[in-house]
C-alpha cells in the first residue's frame, strides 16, 4: 500500500472567530445597545432573563442579516480596503457557508424571540432582517445613491423591537426612537463616505459622493442634520422624555448642526489639506450623539421611577 | 514495530478550536432554553387551565 498525499491547501481554513466575524460584532453592539434602550424605557417590566434572551436573539437576528449581507456583497467587499479582510472575500469562509449561517440564524432568532417574548417583536425582527438583506443589500445598495437613506431603516428598528418585547406593540415613543436613528444614519454614513472616498467608487457602489459629487453630499449632510434635530427633540415631549433628555438633546443637536455647517462650508482642497480632519471628527461625534441620546432617555426614565425629572 | 503518534498539525488545533466553539454555543443554547422554560413556568398563571381538558374554574377570564 502506498500513502496518498493530499495537496489541498488548508492554511486558509476558518477559525471559530471567522464565523463570529460574519455576524458583524460591531454592528451587533449598536443593535444590542439600542434594543436594550427600547426595552428599558418601555412602561412594562420584563423578567430579566426574558429580557436577556430577547436582546440576545435580536442581536443574533441582526448578525444573521450581516452574514447574508456578506454572502451577497462578497464581490464588492473584496475591492474595498475597509472590507477586503472579511471572512468571505479573504477566502476563509465560502459564500455558501455565509448564506447557510445567515439563513439558519435568521429563522432561529425570529422563532426564539417569538417564543421568549411575543410575536409582534418577532415579526418586527423578521421584517428588519428582510429589509437589511433584501431591500438594502440586494436591491438599493447598488442601484441608488439614496441607498443608505432608505437602508438606514434596518438599523433603526432595534429600539422598536425592544419596546415591542416589553409592550407587545408599537407606539409614538417607539416610532420616534426609530425616526431618531433613521434620520441620523445619512449624515453619519455620508461623513464616512467623504473620507473613505476611493473605496466606494472602486467598488462601483453609487454613494452620493460618487454620483452627485462631494459638494452635494456636504449639502445633504447639513439638510439631514437640520431635519434630524426636531425629530430628536420631539422625543422630549413624550412619556419617555423629560427635562434631562431635552437638555442633553438641545446641546447635542446644536453641536451636530454646528459640525454639519462647518462641513457644508468646507471645500475639497481644505479637506484634503488636513486629511479630512473635520469630517472624521464629525463622524466620531455622530456616534457620541446617538449614544448619549439613548443614555439620556434611559437615565431620564430611571429617575422618573423615583419621581425625579418628570414634566 | 512501535508506531509513533504524529504531532498535531496546526490545522487540527484550529479545527479543535472550532469544534469547542460550536460545542460551547450548543451547551449555552440548551441552558438558555432550560432557563426560559423555568421562567415561563414560574411566571405562568393557571397553566392547568389549558392542560388536556379545559378547566374553566382555573381560567380567570372564564370566572
Amino acid at each position: 500500500m502506498t500513502d496518498t498525499t493530499t495537496l489541498i491547501d488548508h492554511s486558509n481554513e476558518a477559525e471559530f472567530g471567522d464565523y463570529i466575524a460574519l455576524l458583524k460584532p460591531r454592528v451587533m453592539s449598536l443593535v444590542v445597545f439600542t434594543a436594550l434602550a427600547g426595552l428599558f424605557v418601555a412602561p412594562v417590566s420584563v423578567h430579566p432573563f426574558v429580557a436577556f434572551t430577547a436582546i440576545l436573539f435580536i442581536a443574533i437576528g441582526g448578525g444573521a442579516s450581516g452574514a447574508l449581507n456578506m454572502w451577497w456583497d462578497a464581490d464588492i467587499d473584496a475591492v474595498m480596503r475597509r472590507t477586503a479582510k472579511r471572512p468571505v472575500p479573504s477566502g476563509r469562509v465560502t459564500a455558501g457557508e455565509a448564506l447557510a449561517v445567515g439563513l439558519a440564524l435568521s429563522v432561529l432568532s425570529v422563532l426564539m424571540l417569538g417564543l421568549a417574548a411575543n410575536w409582534v417583536a418577532a415579526g418586527l425582527l423578521a421584517f428588519t432582517i428582510f429589509f437589511y438583506a433584501v431591500v438594502y443589500t440586494m436591491w438599493l445598495k447598488r442601484s441608488t445613491p439614496q441607498n443608505i437613506v432608505i437602508g438606514g431603516a434596518a438599523g433603526a428598528f432595534p429600539p422598536m423591537i425592544g419596546w415591542a418585547v416589553a409592550t407587545g406593540g408599537v407606539s409614538v415613543e417607539s416610532v420616534l426612537m426609530f425616526v431618531l436613528i433613521f434620520m441620523w444614519t445619512p449624515p453619519h454614513f455620508w461623513a464616512l463616505a467623504l473620507f473613505m472616498k476611493d473605496d466606494y467608487s472602486n467598488a462601483g457602489v453609487p454613494m452620493l459622493t460618487v454620483t452627485h459629487g462631494r459638494k452635494t453630499t456636504r449639502a445633504h449632510i447639513l439638510v439631514y442634520t437640520l431635519l434630524l434635530a426636531p425629530m430628536a427633540l420631539a422625543l422630549a415631549a413624550t412619556s419617555i422624555g423629560g427635562p434631562l433628555y431635552l437638555a442633553v438633546s438641545v446641546v447635542l443637536n446644536a453641536l451636530f448642526i454646528k459640525g454639519a455647517i462647518i462641513i457644508w462650508r468646507r471645500d475639497e482642497d481644505a479637506a484634503v489639506a488636513d486629511e479630512y480632519k473635520v469630517e472624521k471628527k464629525f463622524f466620531r461625534f455622530s456616534l457620541v450623539y446617538l449614544f448619549l441620546h439613548f443614555v439620556a432617555l434611559m437615565v431620564g426614565v430611571a429617575l422618573a421611577n423615583f419621581g425625579v425629572g418628570t414634566w | 514495530m512501535v508506531s509513533e503518534f504524529r504531532k498535531d498539525h496546526e490545522l487540527h488545533k484550529r479545527r479543535f478550536g472550532r469544534n469547542m466553539g460550536l460545542g460551547g454555543v450548543l451547551i449555552a443554547f440548551v441552558l438558555l432554553v432550560f432557563g426560559l422554560t423555568i421562567v415561563k413556568i414560574s411566571e405562568g398563571t393557571s397553566l392547568q387551565g389549558f392542560d388536556h381538558v379545559v378547566r374553566p374554574e382555573l381560567i380567570l377570564e372564564a370566572q
